[in-house]
């Protein structure tokens, strides 16, 4: 702005307020927000990565196995295929949500949620097989990180399972109003970004770790 | 998988037991006692004058940003006041505790506290100062003005904010509650480890450190989650980025700062957790942990945290100085840049926290050089104010007063800052009271900047002025206090004193802890016209009524709606057409011109839902602190439900009906028309000194006071 602009303005000549201003769409800024948290998210999984790197070197091991010891990459497969099944799956119910076939999202999404109970159990197997060989967190700081951020990143299909049942309730009872849709979108947004996650947690840690 | 404690523990209370009362110490027992007569009189009084369905339906269940942002600001307060206690503590304690033959009260050898309750001081002092007053403070600011800047009507997600305020409450009341049961870090605010480690610190007061910290970080992190999204989606039609108010600006990138570095924390915090109660191996002095790994997490967060406070605070100045110096802000867009700069670099320069700590020397330069970086966009900031003032007319009112204040500590503080970044002489003076005397500087601009904000927008939110002889008087004690306490901090950290010392070996320093004391003085005199300041300004509120204009040359959207600011903020939302747009209506003649014919309008409900998500999170937090797991394990089970009934819940809206609009409208009007001084800004809103007020005349300077010349316009 110019400060020497003085001249008289018309005032019929300009918009001074908005009448009938709807204000800003709410799915979208619900949406927004979320990718600001899984930002946040993916700042403390960068974290985590980062503390591995760290406590990966052979100091860390501090007598316990190494990575490449305990990795049985046969129930990383099986996670990474279910975990993208289930994927997969909550794509088809986002379809369905197209259609506006509250059967379809809710049959696709307990397809996804079943597969992501089965990720749960696969995970839980792996790890307590481990346990069960008495390797344990409290072994080694890099045995620490390594169970860390495997129930973490299962802590989070946890709450994505819990989400779902919470949704289909809300199917259930409301069909598709603006709050189901929106919370519909960022589930999704946050299944994918598990999913994402994953990919990192394969690569860092059994790949890596195989390969160590 | 929990680790084994030493001593005694009962699964109903875990390690709480009567002992860990201190009853015994007459400084906490004071403490406890004037606490409790306080909380009496509080309670009794709100019960007497039957406020506490007010209290219920007005504060803790509200949603509006506007209140939630008054909380916040008196939760900074509370806390600033008791981190001010702790400071005095330290002062008077090195003051006593020089040399062999210095006296001993209270059981201590030297001084009047022990060790241990040094130790505790020094790292409530840092911890309360830093993440309960000063980030409350400000993200209170924020949370007031941020919507009313950009024009919205609330924040993105108002029930997420009020969520915010009742985290970071919780924590700040888990640090007051360690006062009195059981006892608080020891070992520095940023937490040493190996020595946070169970085995080296058994004690609770590690824990309350934990999980008050862990609190408050959820909290901030909501809070930037929920500042960003106000200020990318929330916008009124018209306001481009180039036209948002600069504190707006500094605002987000203060919470983009927030939003990357918090999670960081985050993590630090919980591994260091999970060591002390499952005996994980993260930063173990043996058993492959690694230390270093939490100096660099931590201080990942921990530099990019003094830039989260510091911008605020810049953009606190750069809303006061065109203000009081009746012109725009000088190099708006170098401003712009030169704030996510600042923002940028911060990411950069964490290892600077421990160039002693046996880095090589071209990571060591690294950092010097990336450290020294931050004073170019910092400069280009302190030349736009100084450029802004340059030809200006110059009102030296409390605001800005506070704001040169604030101008002159970032030069004191920024030099030294330099001094302190290059590696080679910070060999020298690493933790010494040099760096301490220097980010005293540093935070004491941000105070500066908070008091200035306060004293500036005060009458937006409560509709009058503070008067001004008090807080001059404050001003100019808080000015003498910083001189007399950090002037010989330099020196003694030239001559080598380290910091968190609660004896001092040498006694040639004790001149030095005497003059630190005399300032110490000055700032409990500062406290006392602090608070006469209030309660004059409270007792004479009639007489200091404003209009919307508190101040006659202010520029911002904020200053068009009413003070107090309705609770919809705007009865119609304004369209922006310029950057400065209540300045530039100002100008042109339009200032006068209001929309009537009034629509409904959709607001949040209120809820209690935040307020119970606190609650049972410091209890979660209590309990994990005296690990009594049913407790932690209820509380939980609570927030999670809590959450999930929640998110059933459909009735979460209201409508206020346009007849309740067009009420408040017309009593805010009648409201200043009926006031003496207040009826001129009506009026006129433009003081006659003032060179914006155009040739045009056209705010209504010809129509009479009593008549304010507005009509329903439809435009």
């Amino acid at each position: 702005m110019s400060a020497t602009t003085t001249q008289k303005i018309d005032p019929k000549g300009v918009t001074l307020w908005e009448r009938h201003y709807p204000g800003p769409d709410l799915i979208s800024t619900r949406t927004f927000g979320f990718w600001l948290y899984m930002l946040t998210d993916a700042m403390v999984y960068a974290a985590l990565f980062a503390s591995l790197g760290v406590l990966s070197h052979v100091v860390n091991l501090a007598g316990g196995p190494p990575p490449a010891a305990i990795i049985d990459p046969v129930y990383a497969y099986g996670e990474t295929i279910t975990l993208f099944l289930s994927v997969l799956a909550y794509g088809y119910s986002m379809v369905a949500l197209k259609s506006g076939s509250r059967g379809g999202v809710i049959g696709a999404m307990l397809v996804s949620m079943l597969l992501g109970v089965v990720f749960l159990g696969i995970a839980a197997t792996d790890i307590g097989h481990l346990f069960s060989r008495g390797i344990i967190p409290e072994t080694s700081g890099f045995l620490s990180i390594f169970f860390t951020i495997l129930i973490y990143h299962a802590l989070h299909i946890l709450v994505g399972i819990v989400w779902m049942l919470v949704m289909i309730a809300q199917i259930a009872r409301d069909g598709f109003t603006a709050n189901v849709v929106y919370r519909l979108i960022n589930l999704r947004l946050f299944w994918h970004f598990q999913a994402v996650i994953w990919v990192f947690v394969f690569t860092f840690v059994y790949l890596q770790g195989m390969v160590a | 998988m929990l680790v084994h404690l030493q001593g005694p523990w009962t699964p109903l209370l875990g390690r709480l037991t009567l002992q860990q009362i201190p009853y015994q110490n007459p400084i906490l027992l004071g403490t406890f006692i004037f606490v409790a007569i306080l909380g009496v009189i509080i309670l009794v009084a709100t019960t007497r004058y039957g406020k506490w369905g007010y209290v219920w339906r007005e504060w803790l269940t509200t949603v509006d940003h506007k209140k939630i942002g008054i909380m916040y600001c008196l939760v900074g307060l509370v806390m600033l006041f008791r981190g001010f206690i702790d400071a005095l503590m330290i002062r008077t304690q090195q003051a006593i505790a020089v040399g062999p033959k210095s006296p001993g009260f209270l059981g201590a050898v030297h001084g009047y506290l022990t060790p241990f309750h040094v130790g505790q001081i020094f790292t409530a002092h840092g911890l309360i100062m830093i993440v309960f007053a000063a980030t409350p403070l400000l993200v209170g600011i924020m949370n007031i003005i941020v919507p009313l800047q950009i024009g919205a009507r609330d924040m993105a997600y108002p029930y997420l904010n009020a969520l915010g305020l009742w985290l970071t409450t919780a924590g700040a009341a888990l640090v007051m509650l360690s006062l009195f049961i059981g006892n608080f870090a020891h070992g520095g605010w940023y937490g040493f480890v190996p020595y946070f480690e169970l085995p080296y610190s058994p004690g609770v007061g590690v824990d309350y450190w934990l999980w008050a910290f862990q609190l408050s970080v959820l909290g901030t992190t909501l809070g930037s989650i929920n500042l960003i999204a106000t200020i990318v989606k929330m916008r009124a039609p018209g306001m481009t980025w180039m036209r948002m108010p600069i504190f707006t600006w500094a605002s987000l990138s203060a919470n983009l700062i927030a939003l990357t570095s918090f999670p960081v924390l985050m993590v630090a915090l919980a591994l260091l957790g999970m060591d002390r109660y499952l005996g994980t191996h993260f930063y173990t002095a043996g058993m492959g942990g690694n230390l270093m790994l939490y100096n660099d997490l931590f201080w990942v967060w921990g530099h990019p945290e003094v830039y989260f406070l510091i911008l605020p605070a810049f953009g606190m100045m750069s809303e006061i100085i065109p203000t009081f110096s009746e012109k725009t802000l000088f190099g708006y867009a170098t401003m712009v840049i030169a704030s996510f700069a600042i923002g940028g670099v911060s990411w950069g320069v964490w290892l600077h926290h421990f160039f002693t700590m046996a880095a090589a020397p071209s990571v060591n330069s690294f950092y010097s050089v990336s450290t020294m970086l931050v004073g170019i966009p910092t400069g280009v900031k302190v030349f736009n104010w100084i450029f802004t003032m340059y030809r200006g007319r110059v009102r030296y009112e409390l605001p800005m007063m506070w704001a040169l204040l604030a101008l002159f500590l970032l030069l004191v503080g920024g030099m030294t800052g330099m001094m302190n970044a290059f590696a080679s002489s910070d060999y020298m003076w690493h933790n010494g009271v040099f760096v301490v005397a220097h980010f005293h500087m540093m935070v004491l601009l941000i105070a500066a900047s908070v008091f200035g904000a306060v004293e500036y927008w005060f009458p937006k939110v409560f509709g009058f002025k503070l008067e001004q002889k008090w807080g001059k008087w404050f001003f100019w004690f808080m000015v003498l206090g910083t001189g007399w306490v950090f002037v010989p901090m330099f020196i003694l950290g030239i001559a080598g004193m380290t910091r968190r010392l609660d004896y001092i070996p040498y006694t040639q320093w004790a001149p030095y802890l005497h003059v630190m004391l005399v300032g110490m003085a000055f700032y409990v005199v500062a406290v006392g016209f602090f608070v006469a300041h209030l309660y004059v300004s409270l007792r004479d509120r009639e007489k200091n009524r404003v209009g919307a204009d508190a101040w006659g040359t202010t520029r911002n959207l904020e200053w068009m709606t009413h003070s107090p600011v309705p609770a919809y903020n705007f009865a119609f939302i304004p369209h922006v057409n310029a950057r400065d747009e209540w300045a530039w209506r100002k100008e042109h003649g339009l200032a006068e011109l209001h929309a009537g014919d009034y629509e409904d309008i959709h607001m949040p409900k209120n809820t209690g839902v935040p307020l119970f998500l606190g609650i049972f999170s410091m209890g979660l937090a209590f309990a994990l602190v005296w690990r009594i797991w049913w407790l932690a394990l209820l509380c939980l089970a609570l927030i999670v439900a809590l959450i999930i009934i929640r998110s059933f819940d459909r009735d979460t809206d209201t409508t206020i009906p346009a007849q309740e609009v067009d009420r408040v409208e017309r009593a805010a009007r009648d409201g200043v028309t009926e006031n003496g001084p207040a009826s001129d800004l009506l009026g006129d809103p433009v003081v006659a000194t003032s060179s914006i007020r155009s040739e045009s005349g056209g705010m209504g300077g010809k129509s009479s006071a009593a008549q304010p010349a507005w009509a329903p316009m439809d435009r």
